[in-house]
């Protein structure tokens, strides 16, 4: 069928990306403008040059009062990598037990594994702050990121994943000498690339949104990520200098969408190489 | 190169028994063909060999030491698979060269054997190339590649070219005997193909529900089938089968359907009346001036020959290939030939040999021990 330009269509698809960038390329201008003329709602659409310096000030220096924008960008970077290559270590490597190893309760295993979906962060925040406290990982790093690597999701979606590798393929490895581990890294892992990245980019973002647990574990303002960081700015009301939240808010987006580009590559590339 | 050796052979997943005693010797550099309909327990049978599933019972001897209790990468046994399964990240030389990477051979002798395997092969141009950049019959070229560069005591294929189409499949079956025979690789063949299982093998076993119904060579198995279920399979189209009894003090057959057929090859044992099926191939019956009236449902025309479908009277249906063209007309004559004709007895189905042939009679393999 041969057709013109969709208009309809086009228009849709306008509308949607207007939305979706409208937001975005508010709080950009937003930040460069003087902030009394924000606080009384007087925001406009178009940058002011001269304000672009509030970006630089953000970032090296930090808001009166706050880390520098850097190093809340480092803490909330180094977070969500580990919560999202943790989670992505953990959940494979139970997945590939429950679908690949017969022993006794592995359908206790996997179902207790199932249930835990159904019980989100919040719920077990306080034992899990009990535990960590144990373990004396208040106020550092690892406490940070460590409770949150168990993922119910992750290891159901690896489960689906591994299920759909044709037995065939198990039993050629299996005549070819491959032992557990390295049929895992040698044929599972690179047949599933493709997950693996549209995974990865989904838990970096879900580490990198993390507020309510790094709110309690870590009181040390060395360790605020940049989520708690622009809360903290905008904390008290009628002193909010909103430049530099805009600021800091622009600047917290940068790593997440590098993340989903590099990853976009890699995720094409898998899609296209891999074949099931 | 190896022998193999199966002894009492069974296999049961919980309740049902999938293979029931099979015995069977293979000599060295033999390839055995194994038949069967959907389910019978073939590629069971390649996996409990390849050691993918263990035996229920029995034993299973690789030159003449039992394998049972080893790991399929330690018997030394190559499989082909129906789907290929080759790596789709790997290239073509990666997938062959894994195993043997794997069994830690140097570099050098790798790309060696690769190089050799995908010279035999024809697959030189194509050692770069993802699974995904090859056609079926190439993809079928490197799962045997992968199999050869092993140097395998023994092959196991389970269908390996049911997934080709027609004219591919011809040229992969000659290319895969070609090979065999070159390697001298002992090799078992699974396959529902009828003509791969007549041209392919040097024996053939029929499979009936786990049961070895007949092993033999592939002509034998054609000529002298041990029961009306190997009849009826190996051959097409099918063999006709017609209800008849006993008479003339065992020298001949009453069919159902009239006739009085006279054994040429000698008289059959039992009482007079005695029950039989007679078994007639389609190409052993001819059309006459007089005969069996036939009234004829179908036709089908295959070029050089044609296809007769059609009832005899009472309903019993037949099937007549005819040299060249039908006739035209609502019902023809059908002359049955004697000469050609198969008796088996009609409770259990076995063949009935001539009194005193009896040792002529195709063996069965729990007595066929010829090595
Ligand atoms: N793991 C298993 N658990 C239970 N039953 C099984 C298992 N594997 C096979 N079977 C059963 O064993 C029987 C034989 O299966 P098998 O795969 O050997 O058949 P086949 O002769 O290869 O058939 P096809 O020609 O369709 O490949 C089938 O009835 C099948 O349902
Ligand atoms: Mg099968």
């Amino acid at each position: 069928m041969k057709r013109g330009p969709d208009y309809v269509t086009h228009a849709v698809l306008i509308l949607g990306v207007l939305l979706f960038a409208l937001p975005v390329w508010l709080i950009l201008a937003g930040a460069t403008q003087d902030s009394d003329a924000i606080a009384r709602g007087e925001l406009s659409l178009l940058p002011d040059p001269s304000g672009l310096g509030i970006y630089a000030r953000v970032l090296f220096a930090g808001a009166p009062g706050s880390q520098p924008v850097w190093h809340m960008l480092l803490v909330s970077t180094g977070m969500a990598l580990a919560i999202a290559v943790g989670k992505i270590v953990i959940s494979v490597l139970s997945a590939y037990a429950v679908v690949f190893f017969r022993f006794p309760f592995r359908q206790l295993a996997f179902w207790a594994i199932f249930i835990t979906l159904m019980l989100p962060v919040e719920v077990r925040i306080i034992p899990t702050y009990a535990v960590m406290a144990g373990f004396g990982l208040i106020n550092t790093f690892t406490g940070l990121w460590l409770p949150l690597i168990a993922s119910a999701t992750a290891t159901l979606l690896f489960r689906q994943v591994f299920t759909a590798i044709p037995d065939e393929l198990v039993e050629a490895a299996r005549m070819d000498g491959a032992g557990p581990l390295r049929f895992l890294r040698d044929i599972a892992l690179p047949v599933s690339a493709a997950n693996v990245a549209a995974l990865f980019v989904i838990l970096f973002v879900y580490g990198w949104n993390q507020y309510l647990w790094p709110l309690l574990v870590a009181t040390d303002p060395r360790l605020d990520t940049i989520v708690i960081g622009i809360v903290k700015l905008i904390g008290v009301e009628n002193q909010t200098d909103w430049g530099a939240v805009m600021a800091t808010a622009t600047l917290a987006l940068v790593p997440p969408v590098i993340v989903v580009l590099l990853m976009q590559r890699w995720f094409v590339a898998g899609l296209t190489e891999g074949e099931k | 190169m190896a022998t193999l050796e199966l002894q009492g052979l069974r296999k049961s997943f919980g309740e049902t028994e999938v293979l029931r005693r099979i015995d069977l010797t293979l000599a060295d550099g033999e390839m055995l063909v194994i038949v069967g309909a959907s389910g019978c327990g073939k590629s069971t049978l390649l996996r409990l060999v390849a050691g993918l599933e263990s035996p229920t019972e029995g034993r299973i001897l690789l030159d003449g030491t039992d394998v049972a209790a080893r790991d399929p990468a330690e018997r030394d046994i190559a499989m082909v698979f129906q789907n290929y399964a080759l790596y789709p990240h790997m290239t073509v030389f990666d997938n062959m060269a894994y195993g043997l990477r794997i069994r830690g051979l140097s570099r050098d002798a790798i790309r060696q054997r690769v190089d050799e395997a995908a010279g035999l092969l024809g697959l030189g141009e194509l050692l770069q190339r993802k699974p995904r950049q090859l056609s079926g019959g190439q993809r079928q070229r490197v799962a045997m590649g992968r199999a050869i560069v092993r140097e395998p005591k023994l092959f196991l294929f389970d269908e390996p070219l049911s997934n080709l189409d027609a004219k591919l499949r011809v040229q992969m079956r000659a290319e895969i005997r070609r090979l065999q025979r070159r390697l001298g690789v002992t090799s078992l063949y699974v396959t529902h193909d009828q003509v791969e299982a007549m041209t392919l093998g040097d024996r053939l076993l029929v499979l009936h529900n786990g049961h070895p119904a007949q092993l033999a060579t592939p002509i034998e198995v054609f000529e002298q089938p041990a029961d009306t279920y190997v009849a009826g399979f190996i051959g097409a189209p099918a063999m006709n089968f017609l209800d008849a009894t006993l008479t003339e003090s065992g020298r001949a057959a009453r069919l159902a359907v009239g006739p009085v057929l006279r054994f040429p090859d000698g008289p059959r044992p039992g009482p007079e009346g005695r029950r039989l099926t007679i078994g007639i191939r389609p190409e052993h019956l001819a059309l006459a001036a007089q005969g069996l009236p036939l009234a004829v449902e179908l036709v089908e025309p295959l070029g050089s020959e044609s296809l007769i479908h059609g009832h005899l009277q009472g309903g019993v249906p037949l099937v007549v290939k005819h040299p060249g063209h039908a006739p035209g007309g609502e019902t023809v004559q059908v002359a049955l030939l004697p000469e050609h004709m198969h008796v088996f007895d009609h409770e259990t189905g076995r063949r009935l040999p001539p009194i005193g042939a009896e040792t002529g009679a195709p063996r069965l393999v729990a007595a066929g021990s010829d090595q």
